[in-house]
């Protein structure tokens, strides 16, 4: 299990709390499928994803990436118990929608480049260590259940 | 990975050329962020009098990094022939693990976000994204 000091806990919940999930969540989705395309592999209901520009209008992507930050929030809230807490996310990953799990860690960075964007220098290379931490705890939740 | 085509170069040099004047700054926060961030790369500058973020020694070597950097976009056509000499100074002296460009890579995006929040927009990401992986590349030809 991750241990968490006071200072990280902190730091991620400030983060978070500047984080639109309405506005941030579409534009970080579209960026993991414009500088990652192989991502697409897993969206083929999602209509035109053939160029940027159709990315950036696509409705499902936008979707997609609010249900995403939404299920981000449940790991803000259970930072002590997060491989419990995405167990059956994790399952669901692995078993049916058959995702590499090393898409997680692309998904993770763009998340904290599109959170680069929004805070600027108000993400300290210190909050950012604590924060790619933190993703990466999730990611690691999320890759539990493949065995 | 696939080499990249005529809109990548382009696009990296028109975000690049937003970057004069501030190479300092960004190569300094870049590399302050990578030992802070991924302290395993602390391990290649043990001869430093100061790892903290801003330091002088800090300072100075993301300034050397910035000028390289700078150097790859001029040579973005030939980037194995351009950092040949580079390539044979981290093979054979420096000999750095080359996973770690990926980690600076990263770090360097991460603050061209910060910095350029609104020019880095998806498209310039995945060019610089590319490009930084093309030197990465490049630098790794002589390591064996």
């Amino acid at each position: 299990m991750v241990k968490w000091t006071e200072l990280e806990r902190s730091t991620v919940k400030a983060i978070w709390e500047k984080v639109d999930i309405d506005d941030i969540g579409p534009q970080i989705w579209a960026r993991v499928l414009i500088v990652y395309p192989w991502t697409e592999r897993y969206f083929g209901s999602f209509g035109d994803l053939f160029t940027i520009t159709a990315i950036l209008k696509n409705d499902k992507v936008a979707a997609h990436g609010k249900v995403v930050l939404k299920a981000l929030d449940k790991a803000v809230n259970n930072m002590d118990n997060m491989k419990r807490t995405y167990a059956d996310l994790s399952q669901l990953h692995f078993q049916k929608l058959e995702v590499d799990p090393d898409s997680f860690r692309l998904l993770a960075d763009c998340i904290t480049i599109t959170i680069a964007c929004k805070l600027k220098s108000a993400l300290s290379p210190q909050s950012q260590a604590i924060w790619q931490k933190f993703l990466y705890a999730v990611v690691d939740a999320m890759s539990s259940q493949y065995r | 990975m696939t080499s990249l085509s005529a809109k990548d170069k382009n696009t990296v040099k028109a975000f690049w050329a937003k970057v004069a004047g501030k190479e300092e700054q960004i190569g300094c926060d870049a590399v302050s962020r990578m030992l802070t961030v991924y302290p395993q790369t602390k391990t290649y500058f043990s001869h430093w009098k100061d790892l903290s973020p801003g330091s002088a020694p800090v300072r100075k070597h993301g300034a050397t990094v910035m000028a390289a950097v700078t150097d790859a976009v001029s040579k973005i056509d030939d980037l194995t022939g351009g950092l040949l000499s580079l390539s044979e100074l981290h093979a054979f002296t420096l000999r750095v693990d080359p996973a770690n460009f990926k980690v600076l890579a990263h770090n360097l995006l991460v603050v061209l976000a910060t910095v350029f929040p609104n020019d880095f927009t998806p498209e310039v990401h995945v060019a610089m994204d590319k490009f930084l992986a093309a030197v990465a590349r490049a630098l790794s030809e002589k390591y064996r």
